[in-house]
């Protein structure tokens, strides 16, 4: 049943591309289903493990060698997880098929967004950690694709680059953690890591294996100090806002970070670092959405204070707060991809989301606005909606802690009940101010149906929480050891939460009426220090890469020569002096007559190449010297290499001999200074090589590979040419490499010769 | 450059050179020889070509397109890997038919290796006639 589900989503990102744009309704029917059939499945799944009360394991192999098995799970978290991804996922397709009606994209838009729930399932069901990572990375990309959706905008394209800079580097981090925690752990399984007890506080790896895990898990979630990519990814449509930046992707960090809690948590580095990033993201989220007063940057920035407070609750980490913290986390992910959906309905009815202008959109959207109020609602939290659950249960868990968090949760609860009136109340009650650029009506159902349904989703659950209580209890058993099983109830008697709620109201409603946006028309400040900071690193990296480029990468092939040169004789000379000594010199004298005459013909061969005016003599010269190094060859019996030698250096000659008529005059364009330096560098480089030769002469290795692959040759490889056997049989791999460079070698010169042909044309 | 002599003997060796090309590429397994140097040998017999009777006679062969001897010899290298993958399981493991005798060749080897030895034949013959022609189509 479980690969199924990722089956079925992966079907789901091929669909769309084979429809046309403008599809009919049995085209919109097909694009919607898989994701439909997905949700389906996983319900079915989940109602066996909710009655069962033991989780699913899948497991195949994968790369048994290195002990990578593609195992999938299915506990309390990745149920909820899940049916939040698919769910959603489907009433986004639904609405993003609205949203872009038919306009060209559309089709790819659905695509990419089923690419990244296929991505985002696959992280909440993956058991192996290796394979957890891979889905991460995948919904890093996905998520690059769908910011940059528009991508003829800069700023567009800007934005994705920089979600997924921050992202990768985390994604980076988060696998060096992962295999930290293999080593400590000595296990890849998530389901082991859950269950298992396993004392890695004191282990001397622990520290920098949460640092790295933490690293990842902040980036995903726009926590600080990497909260700046959150509010720019608003560049992207809305449904992708609405589904990624809200209800799915950035929870993954949240995700991450409670199934990590059983096994890196319990510490203080842990509590102290959620904590602190958890609440300053709060902080600046809260400040930052303030300011502004486009519809998206607003529910982003509430957003982001959203999953501030689920990582101030994980890093409480009492057995409560991570109850606490499912809870605030299924309301929030109703809630706001409710308002996303009507922030974007909003906007395309009346072509601007800017809330000093908007107002009196409830005669005109009829549909809209009851989701949007709902929705509202549940955010600020009144009773009987599910948010008010999730405000109650965060103030249970710090009730008896610090008077420091329940006034940083005070204050952000009070906040969030301003921007949640800002975004879901004010555009549709207000005196309209200002003219709208679009006479506002009312979506299609494409466009209505989904948010009205999680907004009443919002209220059901609320009235009857009993609805989603064995989900939501079954979680919290899963990832909290010696946690009971636990029933939500609406009504716990009057009590210091239930207090703090009142005074949360109260300070809100009184927030409302005092701070009020900027006024209409004046230009908003939307980026944030973190922003400018990021921009200044970026360019700054751009700069060294930009700099380190131009100094290696010359363009002269006298410079790269030179480089090439001065780095190997460097490294050889460092090697010997440092490790090797030097060579001797014993046996110089007992030269063979034959190769003593073969020598002196190619080193005055040599300096007529050299001291030659005219090419084709420096040319043949270098011919006598290649067939000098064929005899020497064939002399000490290699006469595969020898007759490779003579073949080559024919061929060279001759294909010199078309080219030199097209070349201009011989004429000297370096100084006498880079001549001498170049001959210099030249008897150095050749000192070395000999140097080294002999080296290699009088170094002493143990039994010779030579005379092992000599011995297999004519048994193993069917071949008494042993040069020819490892060529083609023993070291095949390196000969296939080499045809391929040689193809591509062939290609390059042929483009270039090309290109310069046609422009002397 | 037009001279009789070289077109005539050109006429002769050219078809020599080509079978000696291909015979040291089927002896390499066991004498000096192989793909390497059968593909230089035949690169050679076509630069004579091209030498004594121009480019244009090579242009027009359908045989002689250097980029489909290379794209065909680099996946006749492939696919001969893909048999050891195939059968043994193990890539570029060499599997090899059952050795015929036939007349006048004697004992007949075949396996993998040859295939492969054949791709890299004709790898380097592309190559060779690539460089060759770009640099030549500058005088044109």
């Amino acid at each position: 049943m479980l690969p199924f589900i990722l089956i079925f989503l992966l079907i789901g990102s091929i669909v769309p591309v084979l429809l046309k744009d403008k599809s009919n309704f049995m085209g919109r029917g097909l694009v919607i289903l898989p994701a439909l059939a997905s949700f389906v499945c996983l319900c079915i799944a989940g109602g066996e493990v909710l009655s069962s009360g033991q989780s699913l394991i899948w497991t195949r192999e994968w790369v048994p060698s290195f002990g990578l098995t593609i195992g999938l799970h299915l506990n309390g978290l990745a149920l909820l997880m899940g049916l939040l991804i698919t769910g959603i996922g489907t009433l986004i397709v639904t609405y993003a098929l609205g949203y872009m009606g038919g306009k060209s994209g559309t089709m790819r838009l659905c695509s990419l967004l089923y690419l990244f729930m296929f991505a985002m399932t696959g992280i909440v069901l993956s058991n192996h950690l290796i394979i957890l990572f891979i889905f991460w990375e995948l919904t890093s990309v996905s998520s690059y694709l769908l910011i940059g959706f528009d991508h003829e905008k800069a700023s567009a394209r800007r934005s994705a680059l920089q979600a997924l800079v921050v992202t990768g580097l985390g994604g980076l981090a988060l696998l060096a953690g992962l295999i930290l925690l293999n080593q400590m752990t000595g296990t890849w399984m998530l389901s082991d890591l859950l269950t298992g007890d396993y004392q890695v506080a004191g282990h001397p790896l622990y520290t920098g294996c949460l640092i790295l895990v933490l690293l990842g898990a902040f980036t995903k979630s726009a926590q600080f100090p990497f909260h700046f990519w959150l509010p720019n990814a608003m560049a992207a449509p809305t449904p992708v806002s609405a589904y990624l930046h809200s209800a799915t992707m950035v929870k993954a960090g949240v995700f991450l970070l409670l199934v990590m809690q059983p096994v890196l948590g319990g510490t203080s580095e842990w509590s102290h670092s959620l904590m602190i990033a958890g609440g300053v993201t709060i902080s600046i989220a809260l400040v930052y959405g303030l300011r502004q007063a486009d519809l998206k940057k607003i529910l982003a920035a509430t957003t982001l204070a959203v999953l501030g407070i689920l990582t101030f609750l994980i890093g409480i980490d009492t057995k409560y707060s991570i109850l606490a913290a499912l809870v605030f986390l299924l309301g929030h992910a109703l809630y706001k991809a409710t308002l996303f959906m009507t922030a974007g309905a909003v906007d395309h009815s009346t072509g601007t989301r800017d809330i000093r202008l908007l107002g009196q959109l409830k005669k005109t959207m009829p549909l809209t606005t009851p989701a949007a109020l709902l929705a509202a609602f549940s955010m600020m939290g009144l009773p009987l909606f599910f948010g008010f659950l999730g405000k109650e249960y965060v103030y249970k868990s710090v009730v008896g802690g610090s008077w420091l968090t329940i006034a940083v949760l005070l204050i952000g609860n009070a906040t969030m009940m301003v921007l949640a009136a800002r975004a879901g109340v004010i555009p549709y009650f207000r005196k309209s101010i200002g003219d709208l650029p679009k006479k506002p009506h009312e979506m299609g159902l494409l466009m209505t149906a989904g948010p009205l349904l999680l907004a009443t989703l919002g209220l059901v659950i609320g009235c009857f929480p009993g609805l989603v209580g064995p989900l939501i209890s079954f979680a919290y058993t899963g990832i909290v050891a010696g946690a009971e099983p636990y029933t939500l109830s609406l009504w716990h008697g009057v009590n210091l939460p239930l207090i703090l709620s009142l005074v949360t109201f109260a300070l809100g409603f009184t927030l409302m009426k005092v701070l009020r946006p900027a006024a209409a028309g004046k230009k908003v400040n939307e980026s944030t220090f973190a922003d400018t900071v990021y921009e200044h690193v970026f360019k700054f990296v751009l700069m060294v890469a930009r700099w380190s480029t131009q100094s290696l990468q010359t363009g002269r092939l006298r410079s790269y020569v030179i480089i090439i040169l001065v780095s190997s004789c460097g490294l050889i000379l460092w090697k010997l002096v440092r490790f090797g000594g030097w060579p001797t010199f014993e046996g110089i004298g007992q030269l063979n007559p034959f190769i003593t005459i073969l020598l002196v013909a190619m080193t005055i061969a040599t300096l007529f190449a050299v001291l030659s005016k005219s090419r084709l003599t420096a040319v043949v010269s270098l011919g006598v010297v290649g067939y000098g190094v064929s005899m020497i060859y064939a002399k000490y019996s290699a006469p595969d290499l020898a007759i490779t030698q003579v073949l080559v250096e024919t061929l060279t000659v001759v294909l010199f001999a078309w080219v030199v008529r097209r070349l201009p005059r011989y004429r000297k364009l370096s100084t006498g200074f880079e001549r001498f330096m170049d001959t210099g560098l030249a008897l150095i480089m050749g000192g070395v090589m000999t140097v080294l030769m002999l080296k290699s002469q009088g170094l002493l290795f143990g039994p010779k590979i030579s005379d092992k692959l000599t011995q297999m040759s004519y048994p193993e490889g069917h071949g008494a040419n042993v040069v020819n056997v490892i060529l083609v049989d023993f070291r095949a791999l390196d000969t296939f490499g080499e045809v391929c460079v040689l193809a591509i070698a062939a290609l390059g010169v042929w483009a270039l010769v090309d290109k310069v042909t046609t422009k002397g044309k | 450059m037009d001279s009789v002599i070289l077109r005539t003997a050109t006429r002769f060796l050219y078809p020599l050179l080509i079978l000696l090309s291909l015979v040291v590429l089927y002896r390499g397994h066991n004498l000096p020889g192989g793909g390497f140097i059968g593909g230089l040998i035949a690169a050679s017999a076509v630069m004579l070509r091209a030498l004594a009777v121009g480019w244009d006679e090579i242009k027009a062969s359908r045989i002689l397109k250097p980029i489909a001897l290379m794209q065909y010899g680099l996946i006749i290298a492939c696919v001969s890997s893909l048999i050891g993958l195939a059968v043994n399981n193990v890539l570029f493991q060499a599997v090899w038919l059952p050795t015929w005798y036939l007349p006048v060749i004697g004992k007949l080897k075949l396996g993998t290796p040859i295939v492969f030895d054949i791709g890299v034949y004709m790898v380097v013959l592309g190559f060779a006639l690539l460089c060759a022609k770009s640099l030549d189509s500058n005088n044109n």
